[in-house]
């Protein structure tokens, strides 16, 4: 075998050329491979990381009425679904792989006020002292909020980037007063993700996406909610996973939890988590299916190149007549002959295919650059394009190897 | 006895005409003998050296190589005798152009599955029995014409051979080096090697202890040598 090998690469090296255009068509088609799955994976993993967020592994789950989020009227709380307590929390931050929980209430409000500036949708969300550390915000300036702004009902505000640029434009909010619903609060800090996460926006699908999130939003301590809004009111969860596979798993499981306590009788009523890994995975699917057209076209181009393969190969077996014919008399079995031209093909389009995932990679950097799309390079579709490309030349060479077995030796020295 | 050919046939088909190329050839090789085998272009020496080579069957016949029934045998069977029992040499060397003279020496061995140390040292040894162990390294390009045949020659012997099969050894060669492949050739069967040479060439023939002409695809046992010349006188 190492010896069919050393030989191999010693009639490839004599054809220098011949080879090379032989391998052509096997390095197309595998570089086009390359490249067009390294375009895929680059475009899927921008999606995944854009709606999810990078390494932010948080889970957002909300009451739902059908398939909208549970809208407040002035009723409160919907009879049946019990406010969140202790008990069920412990139950959440027991399921496998959530790292923490929190829960909070939101509301989406227009009366929000800074003199004369408002925001219009912004968010206020009247949270514990968990939220901040299990969606992983970190304090940019000012401080958090204390025991104390709780216990003693504070009138007292986090603002994120967004919800200051919108209030203050550029002024210093720390220190100033807002306004929400006609109710003064003390803006004592800004807060930040810790992980800055900043969309991509190719298209008008994508703005949508991300609009919501960067409406801006306006924290409270949930102690002072019922100032401005009513005592008892759905809450939300959210909870944070130890990565990112696990968010659709981990969000049901907390999902159901909170189901099991809901006992109104209206079935529309449901926990739900807002599952952004399915509806990434419905987006990458949309491009791949496209994609896998390109896939097959250059699949073309191998079979092509495999027949070249073919070609060159009974070239090879008619100019080594002679060769063949020698080393049968000498003693060389069928087997032998036939494993020699068999490898001789196997490492030429083998060579074809580590050169085809060469240029396809550098193929893929130079699309990236040019659009501006990301790549990734797959090391599974590298590792497979050589294994394939190997396969194509073990399937192409069995019938010039099988034709050089077959030759018969007195016809072959007869040949000068 | 080595070889033992009784009633051998052949006969070719070309164009649905039959054309018969050996007749009737007995021939019998006893062991540690040097025989040639002379006859003109298209006399049927070369069939006779192909099915005596177990590359080509007969028609009919009875062949035994070294007591085995070789008409019996299978292809791969066959290709184990070639292996192990024959020992070829071709007028135009048949070298491997692109392998050095100790690999195109160790062929056969690596068919034989013989490991690669292994297969060194008995290359070498080869090389060393007909005088080339100091070009092992060289290509064929780099050797003349005798060095060439001497490589073949080392490549025929390496495993051992129950006999070595030459045809027209000295055809390609000047009488120079021609003389030296005869002198190699009684070297080796003073060694005990059995030698079947196949020659149009007298002269050539005549270094062999038994001559055999081949007319026509009929055999006989040609002037007797000088020994035996002597003994009759």
């Amino acid at each position: 075998m190492l010896e069919n090998i050393r030989l191999s690469f010693k009639g490839i090296w004599s054809h220098k050329m011949r080879s090379f255009l032989t391998m052509l068509g096997i390095i197309i088609g595998i570089a086009a491979i390359i490249a067009i799955v390294s375009t895929i994976k680059g475009t899927n993993e921008q999606i995944k990381e854009n709606l999810i967020g990078s390494g932010d592994n948080t889970v957002e789950i909300s009451l739902y009425q059908g398939d909208w989020t549970y809208e407040m009227g002035y009723e409160g709380i919907p009879a049946g679904v019990p406010v969140i307590n202790s008990q069920m929390m412990e139950e959440i931050k027991n399921i496998d792989h959530v790292v923490g929980a929190s829960a909070y209430l939101s509301r989406q409000e227009y009366e929000v006020y800074h003199l004369n500036t408002s925001i219009s949708g912004g968010n206020v969300l009247g949270v514990d002292n968990s939220y901040f550390s299990t969606c992983n915000f970190i304090i940019r300036r000012g401080r958090g909020f204390s025991e104390k702004d709780y216990s003693q009902f504070r009138k007292v505000a986090l603002l994120d980037k967004d919800s200051s640029d919108a209030l203050f434009q550029g002024e210093d909010p720390l220190g100033k007063t807002i306004e929400i619903k006609k109710e003064p609060f003390v803006v004592v800090g800004i807060v930040e993700k810790s992980k800055v996460f900043e969309p991509t926006i190719n298209s008008i699908e994508d703005y949508y996406t991300y609009s919501q999130d960067a409406s801006g939003k306006i924290y409270i301590p949930n102690s002072t909610w019922p100032i401005i809004y009513q005592f008892d009111e759905p809450q939300n969860l959210v909870i944070e996973v130890e990565s990112t596979d696990d968010m659709t798993n981990a969000g049901k499981s907390a999902a159901d939890i909170l189901n099991s306590y809901v006992t109104t009788s209206d079935e529309t009523l449901k926990y739900k988590a807002e599952d952004l890994l399915e509806q990434a995975k419905q987006i990458q699917q949309l491009s791949q299916s496209t994609n896998s057209m390109l896939i097959w076209i250059a699949g073309i181009s191998l079979i092509v190149g495999g027949i070249g393969v073919m070609n060159i190969m009974l070239v090879s077996v008619t100019e080594r007549t002679q060769e063949i014919g020698l080393k049968k008399a000498i003693g060389a079995k069928k087997s032998n002959i036939l494993g020699q031209f068999l490898t001789e093909a196997a490492v030429l389009t083998s060579m074809g295919g580590i050169m085809g995932v060469v240029s396809g990679i550098i193929l893929a950097e130079i699309i990236s650059r040019l659009s501006e799309m990301p790549v990734a390079i797959s090391v599974p579709a590298a590792v497979g394009a050589v294994v394939f490309s190997m396969a194509i030349g073990i399937v192409f060479g069995v019938f010039p190897s099988y034709k050089a077995a077959a030759l018969d030796p007195i016809e072959a020295l007869r040949r000068e | 006895m080595i070889l033992d050919l009784q009633h051998i046939f052949k006969d070719y088909n070309q164009d649905k005409l039959v054309v018969p190329v050996l007749k009737d050839v007995n021939l019998q090789v006893e062991e540690g003998e040097y025989v040639a085998i002379m006859g003109p272009s298209g006399s049927g020496k070369t069939t006779l050296m192909n099915i005596i080579g177990c590359l080509d069957r007969p028609t009919s016949g009875a062949f035994e190589l070294a007591g085995t029934n070789i008409l019996t045998l299978k292809d791969k069977e066959l290709s184990n005798v070639r292996l192990n029992s024959i020992g070829f040499v071709f007028q135009s060397f048949h070298l491997m152009p692109k392998e050095t003279a100790l690999e195109n020496v160790s062929l056969p061995l690596s068919y034989a599955g013989v490991k690669k140390k292994e297969r060194k040292e008995r290359a070498l040894k080869a090389l060393t029995r007909v005088g080339l162990e100091d070009r092992a390294t060289f290509m064929p390009t780099q050797l003349s014409g005798g060095q060439k045949q001497r490589v073949a020659i080392a490549r025929a012997m390496v495993n051992n051979p129950k006999i070595l099969l030459a045809d027209e050894p000295t055809g390609a060669l000047d009488s120079k080096s021609g003389a030296q492949i005869m002198e190699l050739f009684q070297k080796l069967n003073d060694e005990g090697v059995t030698i079947v040479m196949i020659t149009h060439d007298s002269n050539i023939a005549s270094h062999a202890k038994k001559v055999y002409n081949i007319i026509d695809g009929e055999i006989s046992q040609a002037a007797e040598k000088e020994e035996d010349h002597e003994e009759k006188n």
